[in-house]
């Protein structure tokens, strides 16, 4: 598959801080991305280069094989900010198609997918209601629909789950799964980790404007991975210790290994199997990504970076 | 569809379609009209009558006081300070004895205080009175003064001007109506809508949507999608007032007599002769009047006044419009930010309307000159000196230099505030100084 998306070396420098600070990397076609970090990691600077409301102080942007034009390629994209708005006043159906016609939809193509869409989202009977009438969950639905109606090839949302209830998340989790599935390419940014593992394929962690992580969900677990392992046994042994782990934590029947060097998950099946246990089960534990998150960005000060003085 | 068009389209309709506009726009004339026949009428009918008592001490002012609609002067014997109101009086005067010339206090008592306007009715009743008994001992009849006073006023101003070779009847009075009017018709709208446009870009700002918007749009474009929609409404509100201030004339026509009509046909037709003249005479009072009103509504130079007032209208709101576009980017939700930082937009505007009421006096001081050139001051300044004549008191150059300017300034401000508009609609939760702002506008790419 070919990458939508290739970012190189790219920069972006405020006053008080390097927001974006040389990030390379690249997003495939087709896939759910996530664009995970901490507050002020520069995600939304990152976000904002890449649907063309800032320009980057330097670096290369390939945007779908060309380079990125922000004036002809902001039409093939899609974008939820996390700060979120719609004209108060306008009614929804309005609302939409100004929205629609903005990203270059005639009136007609405009009409008949708000009306797929509502449809599909049971929005129908929104049609002549005004924004302020609606509750946030609501507006949040309205704000994903104007995001994609024009179906986007890359679609970014920032945040898209907050403020909706599990239904509607799950149903926005499908939509995103379908759109994924017809070929459009997804950037997800959040800090709710358990969705990324969830949702994403391919995730790339940025802290104090650096990247620090880049890799399938798969992989960075695998890279994180301490070994360790769970095995449950209806009867523990008389002796537990063994050359090949260390125990870690006893739970009545249950205990958390962690293999020692040069030793493999099957020496500790033998240890047990030798000593006439019965092993109910046996799993590898990985590391959440909550878990990596925290590791790799614990102790960089990442809260308290805003208002510092930088000299290039 | 270009992108700019369809924000132009929403930011107008979506006021323009909206109820309220439509009421604003047609009620505002109405209930201006209204008020001013509405206050015309109650000044005529609310009067209480004052019944006053006169205690002459001289003797004649008995049948010399003349009453008024308002006023009735009595003579009774009986009465005095502490029993007229007892006797059905409002007031009382006594009026002391003459001791030669010298002036005199009268004294006017009353239970209820009287207005200024209704005790200067009496002094001057009074003093009529005293000076009808002076003429007469003088021995010149009354009567006899009227009639010479009325018929000696034999001179009537009217003003000619002289551009090269032809000669054109000019009217200061209307110059000076049409040239506050207008400079008053563009401060105030420069205030309303050039408000409407900063107002816009809060409510984008504060409401969220503008990243939305910008994602879709380029900020430039949403700049002047919005000054763009807001002037188009601004002009919408002018057509509709000028159809309703023509349909109200043409209504009226409908109310003066054929014979009246008729005679102001006839008046113009002597006029292209030989001069109104004789036929003046015949014809009657109204006529008269709607001849010399249409005479002098005639002399002024409508198509250019009004291209004009149209394109300092635009240029202006357009020169105002983006800085209080940039305004309006730069506020958080703070509305008390926006009164400190529109104090330096409006602080010009409220000059140039001062200027403009001395320049729609005396059109051609060089103050008034420079003010209409100087885009801060032009649209104003400019319309109260055209309407005294182009090129006669504006000079040629002097309206190409003042539009030119404009063109230039409007393009200039434009350019940079929307520079700063570009930074300060993603930006919150800071507050801007001037500083920064000029730092934004002058920045690179």
């Amino acid at each position: 598959m070919s990458a939508i998306l290739e970012l190189t070396n790219l920069r972006k420098h405020y006053a008080t801080q390097k927001a974006v600070d040389d990030i390379s990397f690249s997003i495939e076609q087709g896939s759910i991305f996530g664009l995970l970090g901490p507050n002020g990691a520069g995600k939304t600077t990152l976000l904002r280069m890449i649907t063309g409301i800032f320009y980057p102080d330097s670096g290369h942007i390939q945007f779908d094989g060309k380079t990125f034009d922000p004036l002809n390629d902001i039409i093939k994209i899609g974008y939820m900010p996390e700060e979120r708005g719609l004209y108060k006043k306008m009614k929804i159906g309005e609302q939409a198609m100004y929205l629609a016609q903005l990203k270059g939809l005639s009136k007609a193509e405009a009409m008949h997918k708000i009306k797929f869409w509502f449809k599909k989202l049971e929005m129908e009977s929104w049609w002549n209601k005004k924004v302020e009438d609606l509750s946030k969950g609501m507006s949040q639905k309205l704000q994903f629909v104007t995001t994609v109606l024009h179906e986007p090839k890359l679609i970014i949302l920032d945040e898209p789950f907050s403020g909706l209830d599990p239904l509607n998340a799950n149903l926005i989790k499908e939509e995103i799964y379908g759109l994924a599935k017809r070929g459009s390419t997804v950037i997800f940014s959040t800090h709710r980790m358990e969705q990324v593992e969830e949702i994403c394929d391919h995730i790339v962690l940025v802290n104090l404007g650096k990247k620090i992580l880049d890799g399938t969900v798969h992989n960075i677990k695998q890279q994180f991975k301490e070994n360790k392992f769970s095995i449950k046994l209806n009867e523990l042994p008389g002796t537990l210790s063994a050359p090949a782990f260390n125990i870690m934590n006893v739970n009545n029947n249950e205990l958390t290994l962690q293999i020692n060097e040069g030793f493999k998950s099957n020496d500790i099946l033998t240890h047990f199997l030798n000593n006439q246990c019965t092993i109910e089960s046996f799993h590898e534990i990985l590391p959440t990504l909550n878990e990596i998150f925290i590791s790799q960005v614990e102790g960089t000060h990442a809260t308290a970076r805003a208002f510092q003085k930088i000299d290039n | 569809m270009n992108k700019i068009l369809i924000i132009i389209q929403r930011e107008y309709l979506s006021r323009v379609m909206n109820k309220r506009f439509l009421l604003t726009t047609i009620l505002t004339p109405l209930i201006m009209v209204g008020f001013i026949a509405g206050a015309a009428f109650l000044a005529s009918t609310d009067k209480e009558l004052h019944k006053i008592a006169v205690i002459d001490q001289n003797g004649f002012f008995k049948g010399n006081l003349r009453n008024a609609s308002d006023i009735e002067f009595e003579f009774p014997t009986d009465v005095d300070t502490s029993n007229y109101s007892k006797k059905g009086f409002t007031d009382i005067i006594i009026i002391p004895k003459f001791e030669g010339t010298a002036k005199a206090e009268y004294i006017i008592r009353s239970k209820k205080r009287i207005g200024l306007s209704l005790e200067s009715k009496i002094e001057d009743r009074i003093n009529d009175a005293i000076e009808d008994q002076m003429l007469q001992q003088a021995g010149i009849d009354r009567a006899q003064l009227d009639s010479i006073k009325s018929s000696s006023q034999f001179a009537e101003m009217k003003s000619l001007e002289e551009s090269g070779d032809s000669v054109k009847e000019s009217s200061a009075a209307l110059s000076y109506g049409i040239g506050f009017g207008s400079g008053m018709l563009i401060y105030i709208t420069m205030f309303i809508y050039g408000a409407m446009v900063m107002r816009g870009v809060m409510e984008e700002k504060t409401n969220r949507i503008a990243e939305v918007m910008i994602s879709s749009a380029k900020p430039f474009q949403l700049m002047m999608g919005k000054i763009i929609g807001i002037g188009a409404v601004g002009l919408t509100q002018f057509f509709v007032w000028i159809l309703l201030i023509f349909g109200i004339i043409a209504a009226s026509q409908f109310f003066i007599p054929q014979d009246v009509l008729q005679q102001v046909a006839e008046l113009q037709k002597a006029n292209a002769q030989m001069g109104p003249g004789a036929s003046m005479a015949q014809a009657g009072e109204t006529a008269q009047k709607l001849y010399k009103f249409q005479n002098t509504m005639s002399t002024a130079n409508w198509p250019l006044i009004i291209g004009c007032f149209i394109f300092y209208f635009l240029g202006g709101y357009l020169f105002y419009a983006s800085l209080f576009a940039a305004v309006g980017s730069v506020v958080n939700e703070d509305p008390q930010d926006a009164q400190s930082l529109m104090l330096p937009i409006t602080m010009p505007i409220i000059f140039s309307f001062i200027i403009m009421s001395r320049a729609v006096e005396d059109p051609s001081t060089s103050m008034a000159t420079w003010a209409s050139i100087i885009p801060f001051s032009s649209p104003m300044v400019m319309m109260a000196r055209i309407a005294y004549g182009v090129p006669g008191t504006v000079p040629y150059w002097q309206l190409a230099a003042s539009m030119l300017t404009l063109i230039g300034s409007f393009l200039l401000t434009t350019w940079l505030s929307g520079k700063v508009y570009r930074t300060g609609i993603l930006m919150y939760g800071k507050k801007v100084g001037w500083k920064e702002i000029g730092k934004w506008a002058f920045r690179k790419n």
